[in-house]
C-alpha cells in the first residue's frame, strides 16, 4: 500500500473539516505549486521535510540496456530531493524498531526450533 | 520557494479559505508525507513522482577529523523519484 493524493485528501478532511471538493483541489495546487517552481528553475525548501533541488546534467553516451545499442544521452536538467534531518531521523528511529522486532522474532524462532528438535 | 511561500501562495489561490488553515492544511500534507516514509510506506503522486526508502547496507566509516574507523550500521533513507510531468517540466519540455 502507498499513500496516495485520495488518501492526503482524505486527511485534510478529516483532520481540518475541508470538504471533499476542497481537499482534493488542494492536494493537486499544492504539488502543481512545487511542481511550477521547479519548472521556472527555482528550488522548492520545505523545513522540516526536505529540499528539491535542480542540477545540470551534461550530456553523456548511454546504452539501451536491452539491445547494447549505444545512444547519446542529452544534457538536462534534473531535479533531486533532499531529506532534512528531522525526517532522516525520523524514518532511521522507525528502521531500528522495525530491524530490532525482527530480530528478536529471528532470535524467537531460532530458540524455538531448538527446543523443537 | 520556502514553506511559508508556498502557504502564502496557495492562500492567494484558494481565498475562501482562512490563511491559518491553510498553513495547518500545508504541515497536514507534510506531515502524512514524512509519517508515511516513517514506518517504510511509499508515497505514489502522479505527475509528481514518488518517495520510497533506500536501504544501506552497514559500512565500515571514517571520522574525518580523526581519521579513527567507526562503524556505521545499516539504514533507511528517503529517496524521491521524479515523475514524467515533473521530469519534463524540469528540463522544459513542454507537456
Amino acid at each position: 500500500m502507498a499513500l496516495t493524493k485520495a488518501d492526503l485528501a482524505e486527511s485534510l478532511y478529516n483532520e481540518l473539516g475541508l470538504n471533499k471538493r476542497e481537499a482534493k483541489e488542494f492536494v493537486e495546487l499544492f504539488f502543481e505549486k512545487i511542481r511550477a517552481s521547479l519548472a521556472m528553475g527555482e528550488s522548492v525548501k520545505l523545513s522540516g521535510f526536505g529540499n528539491f533541488s535542480l542540477r545540470n546534467k551534461n550530456p553523456r553516451p548511454g546504452r539501451n540496456p536491452k539491445t547494447g545499442e549505444e545512444i547519446p544521452i542529452s544534457a538536462r536538467r534534473v531535479v533531486t530531493f533532499r531529506a532534512s534531518h528531522k525526517l532522516k531521523e525520523r524514518v532511521e528511529e522507525n528502521a531500528r524498531i522495525r530491524l530490532g522486532k525482527l530480530e528478536k522474532l529471528k532470535e524467537q524462532a531460532e530458540v524455538n526450533a531448538g527446543s523443537r528438535g | 520557494m520556502t514553506k511559508s511561500e508556498l502557504i502564502e501562495q496557495l492562500a492567494a489561490r484558494q481565498p475562501q479559505l482562512e490563511y491559518r488553515d491553510v498553513e495547518l492544511a500545508v504541515k497536514e500534507l507534510l506531515e502524512q508525507m514524512s509519517a508515511a516514509l516513517a514506518v517504510g510506506e511509499r508515497i505514489e503522486v502522479r505527475g509528481f513522482g514518488s518517495f520510497s526508502l533506500h536501504y544501506r547496507p552497514p559500512r565500515v566509516g571514517r571520522n574525518p577529523k580523526s581519521g579513527e574507523s567507526v562503524h556505521v550500521p545499516d539504514k533507511y533513507v528517503p529517496h524521491f523519484k521524479p515523475g514524467k510531468e515533473l521530469r519534463d517540466r524540469a528540463n522544459n519540455i513542454e507537456v
